[in-house]
């Protein structure tokens, strides 16, 4: 089973862990990323998350669907939070399971790391300071269309 | 003419002061014309890259992309999820 969102609405991660795990799994992985509260030495007060939430829904479907088909997943569940978080919020939340552990750290590694590369969502810190800023993000990948 | 709507983000919409905005380009005209006709509306959107990350119809593609009556060409600063 794949599911996977975009919210506004703030992340409960015993909801994205009950969506994965079946009898025959021996792993279960579950990763919260959250709002700290310090950034290149300024203390944070609060981010907020833009995202290109129609396009964001499909380029996290196909990152679930792209960890699924290359590693012995039984479920995998992963959302991503827009819109007004303070310290301590989850902004993107994983969970997956699969007969072995070595499978589930690899392909949540992965789901990560390509939500970080891909998906089309930015971030700007608020500091204590009151002021804000937004962070500099990676160039997306940019595809050459079909000829 | 055909019209195509663009999709500003994050920065991007800051630069330019508006989320969206509706831009008439040639018949197969490609992303980069789109964006060329765009930045030359005004000094606010003059302000933004002239070689962005583009995504047409929800899809990452290039600024060769041609372009079809109605599509929706987002601009993409580089992106920071997670």
């Amino acid at each position: 089973m794949i599911r996977t969102w975009i919210t506004d609405q703030k992340l409960d991660m015993a909801a994205v862990l009950a969506a994965v795990g079946t009898p025959a799994d021996g792993a279960v992985l579950v990763f919260a990323g959250t709002v700290r509260d310090h950034n290149d030495g300024r203390a944070v007060s609060g981010m907020r998350y833009d995202g290109y939430t129609d396009m964001a829904e499909r380029v996290l479907r196909e990152i679930a669907d792209e960890a699924a088909a290359r590693w012995d997943l039984s479920a995998i569940a992963a959302a991503h939070r827009t819109g007004d978080l303070v310290i301590g919020d989850v902004a993107v939340a994983i969970a997956l399971s699969s007969p072995h552990r070595a499978e589930a750290f690899d392909a949540g590694r992965y789901v990560i790391e390509e939500t970080k590369r891909r998906l089309p969502v930015w971030k700007q810190e608020h500091y204590a300071d009151a002021t804000s800023r937004w962070l500099e993000g990676v160039a997306p990948p940019a595809t050459e269309p079909a000829p | 003419m055909i019209r195509v709507r663009v999709l500003l983000f994050a920065v991007y919409r800051d630069l330019a002061g508006t989320a969206e905005v509706d831009v008439e380009v040639p018949f197969e005209a490609t992303a980069r014309t789109a964006v060329d006709r765009l930045r030359a509306l005004n000094d606010r959107f003059a302000r933004l890259p002239a070689e962005p990350a583009v995504a047409v119809n929800l899809e990452y593609t290039g600024l060769d992309a041609s372009l079809n009556d109605g599509d929706e060409l987002a601009l993409l600063p580089p992106v920071a999820g997670g």
